[in-house]
């Protein structure tokens, strides 16, 4: 049972010059497909690139438009008469000529930036056509991403390869409670796209290496760092540098934060203010000393808006300057920063040329580490430790977290020395006792038997994972953290 | 090629001076023959875009349809739209782009601090994607 389509003129070049196709079609959809297979080179004039029809395009079954109906769900009968309707539409606008458009949607989404004259049309467009790589999916790059989005950033990826953990909620705003154990990267894209539905995101589910970061990093405009480690920190930078774009740094620890604009061609690198990483252990990860769960989300949100003037062409960059920003005290400082002339990477007689093994240049693994198999120190199972205690053996089992931590998990037959105060108070130790060291995952603990081997202990193990894998093995009722 | 008889012009023009600041926006009518189009016909349409008329126009699908049916009726053909641009030269915009349609002549008409002054004509290339200008040529 065939319905008549009536075509508008501007469209009648594709149907052979016919005012009226007949067709069949039990419904609105099902009678555009038809009509676009037969006639197909109407498809990109009535559907946008995510196959939705495009709305200036109107569809009227006889003499009500499908939106009042059931959209494209309307059935159709027999003699039925479907008409394509065009609303005539356009305006001037500050973006002639980049060739960006806008829908009555995104219009009404960005109207607020619209009407200042720093943004208006012309920047709007400007955003849309950026692309800004987001390193890590955590604190910082929840804000990122979720103001970046919201703002229309055309293309944003992402960089990661976690999942949602209990522990990420405190501050990754991007991840609901049912989101944990699910891919962060998978949540984080659901989540953007649908603030905005208008932009791309791209997904990059991976460790960031030497080998990768290059060829990840060259189709974007800006690069905003998020990451929470040294190795990654100088991958970054140094790939942001190679490939001439800005590094817009963010970095959080307990109450304090800092903020900057690396931008080699205008300013200092990061090498420039750090040429060497700190040694290792010197610095805690925000894992080992805490962070406070608001500070990420200030320190994300002045890196988005770095983001955004970069982009825009608008105000002064934290180019050559370093944003400190204390939270107890509630203010900000601000340093200036020199470029280098000597920096290895971007200094006038650069030495560094490619990138180089960010983990041993800062003798820290990036990621999540087994510190056992790095420092070589003798470890024990959670599963041994407790055949011991079970057997009475006499274990002395030292603890070398904070307190905070301890008042958190436990066990029972620990002492408490913080890995701070283990030099002062050694002489508590006797070399004769049998020693296990733990701490939260066993990093902190490596570093204490390497110290007490050092002072001459020969029975001091490090407790492999810590409290957190005696609590996933052993006692499950001890809370991890 | 579109040829537009100077008194259709200056209608195009006067109506671009009365609207401003307001977009003001009105519909071609003539005859298409293989390349060329000769205009006949203009009938200028209410700006029906709610807020920003400044810089923006909207000729609602009602609109459209009557002046498809009156095209109809005078046996001649819907050539395009002409809408003005005040203070604002007469190139598309990017919104302009998005929301063409392959065939039509768009006329653009810039009113600069109320007085009209260039006006151009563009068609939209078949893959959408830019406008390519159309020689306008006043008879």
């Amino acid at each position: 049972m065939p319905v008549k389509v009536m075509i508008p003129t501007p469209l009648r070049a594709f149907t052979d010059k016919r005012e009226a196709v007949e067709l069949e079609g039990k419904n609105v959809a099902e009678l555009l497909a038809n009509l676009t297979e037969k006639y197909q080179p109407l498809r990109k004039h009535l559907f946008n690139d995510e196959g939705k029809l495009r709305n200036f395009v109107n569809v009227y079954v006889n003499e009500e438009d499908i939106r009042y109906l059931s959209r494209e769900e309307t059935p159709l009968k027999d003699s039925d008469v479907v008409s394509i309707v065009p609303s005539i539409a356009g305006g001037a606008t500050g973006t002639a000529g980049t060739g960006v458009g806008f829908s009555h949607d995104e219009v009404q989404r960005y109207s607020r930036h619209l009407i200042m004259p720093e943004v208006g049309m012309e920047g709007q467009a400007k955003l849309k056509q950026a692309q800004v790589l987001l390193i890590g999916a955590g604190g910082l790059g929840a804000p990122l991403g979720l103001y970046l989005a919201a703002a229309g950033v055309g293309r944003i990826g992402l960089v990661d390869f976690d999942v949602v953990d209990a522990s990420n909620l405190q501050r990754q705003v991007t991840y609901s409670t049912a989101d944990v154990g699910r891919p962060k990267l998978e949540v984080a894209k659901e989540r953007l796209t649908g603030i905005n539905p208008h932009i791309q995101i791209d997904t990059f589910e991976e460790r960031l290496s030497s080998e990768n970061a290059l060829d990840t990093f060259r189709s974007f405009d800006i690069v905003a760092d998020g990451t929470d480690n040294f190795p990654t920190r100088y991958l970054v930078n140094d790939a942001c540098v190679l490939l001439g774009k800005p590094n817009v740094y963010g970095s959080i620890f307990r109450f304090e934060g800092q903020a900057s604009v690396f931008y080699a061609k205008e300013g200092p690198c990061y090498r420039c203010l750090y040429p060497e990483p700190p040694p290792p252990g010197l610095v805690p990860s925000c894992a080992e000393g805490g962070v406070l769960g608001v500070l990420p989300g200030i320190v994300g949100t002045l890196q988005a808006l770095e983001v955004i003037k970069l982009i825009l062409g608008e105000g002064n960059p934290l180019i050559g300057r370093l944003l400190l920003f204390d939270a107890l005290k509630m203010k900000f400082r601000e340093l200036k920063l020199r470029k280098d002339p000597e920096c290895a990477l971007c200094g006038e007689r650069a030495t560094i040329k490619e990138l180089i093994d960010y983990e041993q240049f800062c003798g820290i693994p990036a990621h999540e580490p087994v510190a056992e198999t790095r420092s070589g120190v003798p470890t024990i199972t959670v599963e041994e430790l407790k055949a011991l205690m079970d057997e009475n053996q006499d274990v002395y089992i030292l603890d070398v977290r904070e307190p905070q931590e301890w008042d958190i998990a436990h066990l029972d037959q620990a002492k408490l020395i913080p890995l701070g105060e283990l030099p002062q108070a050694v002489n508590q130790l006797s070399s004769a006792d049998d020693i296990v060291v733990h701490c939260r995952s066993g990093v902190r603990s490596a570093r204490a038997v390497q110290f007490l081997m050092e002072m001459g202990f020969r029975k001091v193990r490090n407790l492999e994972g810590g409290i957190l894998a005696w609590s996933e093995r052993i006692d499950p009722s001890l809370p991890r953290y | 090629m579109i040829r537009i008889p100077e008194p259709l012009l200056e209608t195009i023009r006067g109506h671009g001076r009365d609207s401003y600041n307001d977009e003001a926006c009105g519909v071609m009518f003539g005859d298409y023959a293989g390349e060329d189009k000769d205009v006949q016909h203009v009938e200028p349409l209410p700006n029906s875009r709610d807020g920003q008329r400044h810089r923006r126009f909207l000729i609602t699908p009602k609109d459209y349809q009557r002046a498809e049916s009156e095209a109809s009726t005078r046996g001649l053909t819907l050539l395009g739209f002409y809408h003005s641009h005040p203070d604002h030269p007469a190139f598309p915009s990017g919104y302009d782009l998005e929301h063409a349609f392959p065939f039509f002549s768009y006329v653009i008409v810039s009113v600069q601090n109320g007085e009209p002054t260039e006006v151009r004509s563009f068609v939209m290339r078949e893959d959408r994607s830019a406008f390519d200008a159309e020689e306008l040529q006043a008879v």
